[in-house]
């Protein structure tokens, strides 16, 4: 490949090659009698966990594709209490997604605040037509089962976030402008309501 | 001659002419795949797709018989016939055991090279009568290849006719010593190359190149007529390798050849068949231009070589 001085020898080359892959092993995976062995991360296919979600909406709204579909309506849980005040909370009726608009991001698992959406390395879920793509709450539910235990992080690996901030110690009370180049001020007293339009800083 | 060792000449010699390209043909599914580093057929007959090339051939008898409307139909209809019959007849005169081929003819190899000159005229037949510009494009690159390729391997094969002072197989056969080997080495590679041409296979399908010409003569063909133009492109293959074996390896000549001529034979030219399916699975196609260049300045000047060096050998 890198010299390109004569004929001769790029040809016996090329046979050399083919000799040589001839007598080592195929790469190749009988597939619909060898099932391939997917890492745990593997895209194949999103599935819901349906008691965790609470029709939030926000996997319908982050999606570029707008190819999720929540329907649900209000119901009320009467007081468990006497004289206590009745609840309203969400009831799933229909989640659907229509794999044939999906492009895989996986926005919707990113974003979901209440685990109620997973990966699944599942990917056989072909069809003959492509309206027959669209799949319901109950196909999405099935899918759960094949969602694997994500793996252990690596050995070196840095710590994942969430644990990371689990661990650190409780953060004291805020400090305006506070940084580390500055010289620390004594710490003001805890607000005993944040100033308007500071909700979250 | 009885009438019944007529019949048993002929079918014999058929048969070989149904079932040698068949090997030939699984065995280049299996090897080029090998050699790509994938598997070819596995499921056809359950062993490793041993049985994929009778698949085919009941798929190529399922599918229409098409003609297309502006088509000389009666040559389109021919032409299959006439590439495959040649190399029938050029088989027969094949020797393949001491004192056995189907057919002995005292000048067995003028007749096996004019029998397999009449092959390509099938081609070139279903190229012209197919009313469809590839077909002829294709036609017309195989009749270039035909005649620049038809010169080199005359040439080579009348250096071992010369060698040997014979023009029957099966004298040159019993001529044949291991010497020849080296001393008819140039003859050989140019036979070689030159059936390799003939035969219209990768690195010289210029005729059928389908990224060029979508399929060249065999554009409009379908069902079994097609089948019959890919069987008589394999039983070229095993003609040539046979030939080869004959010609230059000696055909039948072995340890215990009173019994096993007929093996050595046929590993011999095995053994060349597999050579024809690596050089397919491992050169690009040539340019148009090359392959006759490759001819008229390279081939034909090593064959006349060869053809001195053999008439000084056969002087001294």
């Amino acid at each position: 490949m890198s010299e390109r001085k004569g004929i001769v020898p790029g040809l016996v080359k090329g046979l050399a090659t083919t000799a040589r892959t001839l007598t080592r092993h195929t790469q190749v995976e009988e597939y619909p009698h060898h099932r391939p062995e997917l890492p745990a991360r593997t895209r194949g296919v999103i599935a819901l966990l349906a008691e965790n979600c609470t029709s939030c909406m926000l996997c319908a709204r982050e999606c570029p594709d707008w190819c999720i579909y929540i329907d649900a309506h209000k119901e009320t849980v009467p007081a468990t209490t006497p004289g206590g005040r009745d609840r309203q909370r969400n009831v799933l009726d229909r989640f659907a997604i229509d794999y044939s608009l999906c492009m895989y991001c996986g926005i919707c698992v990113e974003v979901c605040p209440f685990d109620a959406l997973f990966w699944s390395p599942q990917f056989e879920y072909a069809e003959l037509d492509i309206r027959d793509l669209l799949h319901e709450k109950d196909r999405l539910e099935s899918w759960v089962e094949s969602v694997p235990v994500p793996p252990a992080p690596d050995p070196g690996a840095a710590e994942v976030p969430e644990v990371a901030s689990q661990r650190a110690p409780a953060r004291g009370p805020r400090v305006v402008g506070g940084g580390a180049a500055r010289p620390a001020r004594p710490a003001r007293p805890a607000p005993s309501a944040p100033p308007p339009g500071d909700g979250e800083g | 001659m009885s009438a019944l060792e007529l019949i048993l000449r002929a079918a014999s010699s058929l048969a070989m002419l149904l079932v040698l390209p068949l090997l030939v043909g699984q065995t280049e599914h299996k090897v080029m795949a090998h050699m790509q580093g994938r598997l070819g057929p596995m499921y056809a007959g359950a062993y490793h797709g041993w049985a994929q090339l009778v698949a085919d051939g009941v798929k190529f008898v399922q599918k229409e018989d098409l003609v297309p409307a502006a088509a000389d139909k009666r040559v389109f209809r021919l032409a299959p016939m006439l590439a495959m019959v040649p190399y029938l007849l050029a088989l027969a005169a094949i020797p393949l055991h001491p004192g056995y081929a189907a057919v002995e003819a005292p000048a067995s190899l003028v007749f096996v090279m004019a029998a397999t000159s009449i092959g390509v005229l099938g081609t070139l037949m279903a190229g012209w009568a197919s009313a469809n510009k590839y077909a002829l494009i294709g036609a017309l690159r195989s009749a270039a290849q035909l005649l620049a390729y038809e010169l080199p391997m005359i040439l080579a094969v009348a250096s071992v006719a010369l060698a040997a002072g014979t023009l029957s197989l099966g004298g040159i056969v019993e001529a044949w010593s291991p010497w020849w080997l080296l001393w008819q080495l140039p003859g050989a590679f140019v036979f070689l190359t030159a059936a390799v041409a003939e035969l219209q296979r990768p690195p010289f399908d210029m005729p059928i190149a389908d990224s060029e010409i979508v399929f060249g003569p065999y554009t409009e063909y379908t069902g079994l007529r097609f089948a019959l133009f890919l069987l008589s492109e394999y039983a070229g293959i095993v003609l040539f390798s046979l030939l080869f074996a004959v010609l230059f390896l000696g055909g039948w000549r072995g340890p215990l050849d009173d019994w096993l001529g007929w093996a050595w034979t046929f590993g011999k030219g095995f053994l060349i068949a597999l050579i024809l399916i690596w050089l397919r699975v491992s050169w690009p196609r040539l340019r148009e231009d090359q392959l006759q260049r490759l001819a008229w300045l390279w081939l034909i000047p090593i064959a006349l070589l060869q053809l001195a060096i053999t008439a000084v050998g056969v002087v001294l």
